[in-house]
């Protein structure tokens, strides 16, 4: 299997998704020239202005116009370029779309995708590089999906796609500029399915979508020091693979939960306490969150390097907490 | 347009039906009924006008003064009373009520208790319907206070660009809850906006069924024509408070003087006077349509008081389609 950039993966996906049904179109800014991280590169030349739209800076209507054309039988995909922009939206995202399944009694379906990037240490600041996971989490109705490789993105998009309930997909910024392994042709990764990236026995250690590449540095380097971690990537938050991470912490009776987002009220915070919840017995040692400690993000990079995890706190942490 | 007696005597059977209406929903709440009600008494011929320009699998969007609009475009009385007293045969299975009103079998995409949130729904609906080429237009119902929100300013905007088989319908009733349009607005005349949007827009007396009815024909054929949107601003009046959670009427804020005055316009009043001035109608018939709504209703009553109720355990379904996204684990 050869290596292909994930930006290419992603416009892919969804090209074969919008070859295999006609009821699925696109809408965003800028997305007949590709889209500004070039995610829907080509998607334009072969579908035309019907199905490729480009829209105002609109991301109240927009979101809402998805939600109006996936209840009367289309399958919407909304591109937000950044999730800091998502807010706009949010009472269409967590007012409507999120309930019209609910508040219909099981009469209507939205099914819809929202692509929109998280992600940070690009000294892009306060309001380009949040990771907003926590607040989508808090809503019942919605699916959110964070992919963190070329291989995922593929079959978590077209999962998304095919889904008949509105998916949040979360893209870390960060991997558009990597590459790795994805197959041709059509292959779909369940929602609701958590990966186990690296086996271990001495701790559970749960990453969440930039977080993956970091933990598994961490893994590696604590390795050398006789620490065998077992990282896991949840993949969807929505749903939460909560049997994998169970079973994960009643062999290593230690979790740790690694999240570029602010830490009160995260999505560490809530994992953990269903996992304190349902394996309190297991636990070796009280469960710990690495996240943004509660400021918003800054500017300066020896700042952000502070506020957000890495590579080296990962470990110091894992350290601490095997002492 | 001549208008005929036919169309003429059915809108004002529909406009009597949500008044009789209107007042079951009052008795029921005052002994026990739940839920926030927000009448439509005073606005009838906005909603019977407009939905009668409609066909059946057209859609509409709605507000938290839902009901009419929804029996206008012919909803089941039966379902929407069963909804009301949290009936397993209820609209929305008990999970709606009067402001969450949704039934896809007539085109009612779902009232909305939240102002402006509906507009961006009807649009998308209708880019469905251009992108499907099924020829159905979108009509989207909304106040005076809807018409300050962003959101309103964006839809109008994207039906602009964006050519959207879909009608805006401001029911400008002069109040904002309690904040009245000289007060929350910059210009009282809000049809004016729409030029700003290249969106034709007309200022309709909405308590005269006929005209909006006329402007309505206009505007479902200019949609599907595929020349665009339009929106249609009635000037119009309600009779009670905000919800029926103010028993005042409204007077906290508004003058006696002022809601008799709108009294006599009623559009009922007005629409009958017309069938009676053309003697297209006689004393027997109207008897028999007010028979015939009351006797509906009543069935409508019978039918909802007679079905089970809604299971409580029915709160846990409906999040998801496959109701898989969230794990209830034991003690949850």
């Amino acid at each position: 299997m050869k290596d292909v950039n994930y930006r290419t993966v992603v416009a892919g996906a969804i090209r074969e998704e919008m070859e295999r049904d006609e009821r699925v179109f696109l809408m965003g800014q800028g997305v007949q020239a590709g889209g500004s991280y070039m995610t829907c590169e080509g998607l334009f030349d072969l579908f035309g202005p019907d199905r490729v739209r480009d829209t105002p800076i609109s991301e109240d209507s927009v979101v809402g116009c998805a939600v109006g054309a996936a209840i009367t039988g289309l399958r919407p995909i909304v591109e937000i370029l950044y999730c800091d922009f998502a807010l706009r939206a949010m009472d269409q995202i967590a007012n409507q779309a999120a309930k019209y399944r609910y508040m219909s009694g099981g009469r209507m379906a939205a099914p819809m995708v929202i692509r929109t990037s998280c992600g940070y240490g690009a000294s892009r600041a306060a309001q380009h590089s949040q990771s907003l996971e926590s607040m989508f989490f808090h809503f019942p109705g919605l699916k959110i999906a964070l992919p963190s490789s070329a291989y995922t993105a593929k079959g978590l998009m077209k999962s998304a796609i095919r889904d008949d309930n509105p998916v949040i997909i979360m893209e870390s910024f960060q991997f558009y500029r990597t590459a790795g392994p994805a197959p041709e042709g059509d292959y779909t990764i369940p929602l609701g399915k958590a990966e186990v990236k690296k086996e271990g026995t001495d701790i559970t250690l749960l990453a969440i979508s930039a977080m993956v590449p970091q933990a598994m540095k961490a893994a590696d380097s604590l390795a050398g020091e006789g620490i065998d971690v077992e990282v896991i990537d949840p993949l969807t938050l929505v749903p939460l693979d909560m049997e994998t991470i169970v079973n994960s912490v009643q062999k290593t009776n230690r979790l740790l939960v690694v999240e570029g987002g602010t830490k009160r009220g995260g999505v560490g915070s809530e994992i953990i306490a269903s996992v304190v919840e349902e394996a309190f017995d297991h636990l070796d040692c009280p469960p710990s969150r690495l996240a943004v400690p509660n400021t918003p993000i800054p500017f300066a990079s020896n700042m952000e390097d502070l506020v957000l995890p890495n590579s080296a706190s990962i470990a110091n942490a894992i350290r601490r907490m095997l002492r | 347009m001549e208008i005929s007696r036919e169309i003429l005597i059915g809108m004002y059977s529909k406009m009597l039906l949500l008044r009789r209406f209107d007042e079951k929903v009052v008795e029921l709440y005052r002994s026990g009924m739940k839920g926030l009600y927000h009448l439509t008494a005073g606005g009838e011929a906005v909603a019977v006008g407009v939905c009668s320009a409609l066909s059946q699998d057209d859609y509409i969007l709605s507000t938290h003064r839902g009901k009419g609009h929804y029996l206008a475009k012919g909803g089941d009385l039966q379902a929407i009373l069963a909804e009301f007293m949290e009936k397993q045969t209820g609209c929305n299975r008990g999970k709606g009520g009067p402001m969450h009103i949704i039934d896809p079998s007539v085109g009612m995409l779902g009232a909305n208790g939240i102002v402006g949130s509906s507009l961006p729904i009807a649009c998308g609906a209708a880019l469905s319907a251009k992108l499907r080429r099924s020829g159905q237009v979108a009509a989207a119902f909304f106040g005076d206070g809807a018409a300050n929100s962003g959101v309103w300013h964006e839809c109008m905007n994207l039906a602009g660009i964006w050519k959207l088989p879909v009608i805006f319908v401001c029911e400008n009733n002069f109040y904002q809850e309690s904040v009245p349009v000289s007060r929350h607005s910059s210009i009282q005349d809000l049809y004016a906006r729409a030029a700003g949007y290249n969106i034709p827009g007309y200022g309709i007396d909405g308590m005269d069924v006929s005209a909006v009815y006329e402007a309505a024909v206009e505007a479902v054929q200019r949609a599907k024509r595929g020349d665009g949107a339009t929106m249609l601003e009635c000037k119009t009046y309600r009779f009670h408070g905000h919800s029926e959670a103010d028993p005042t009427k409204g007077l906290r804020y508004r003058s006696g003087e002022e809601l008799a005055a709108w009294l006599e316009k009623c559009p009922l009043k007005q629409a009958k006077a017309r069938l009676l001035e053309r003697g297209w109608i006689a004393d027997a018939e109207l008897e028999a349509i007010d028979q015939r709504c009351t006797q509906g209703i009543e069935e409508a009553v019978n039918f909802a008081k007679s079905s089970p109720d809604v299971p409580a355990e029915w709160a846990l379904k409906d999040v998801f389609t496959d109701d898989q996204g969230e794990i209830c684990h034991e003690g949850c």
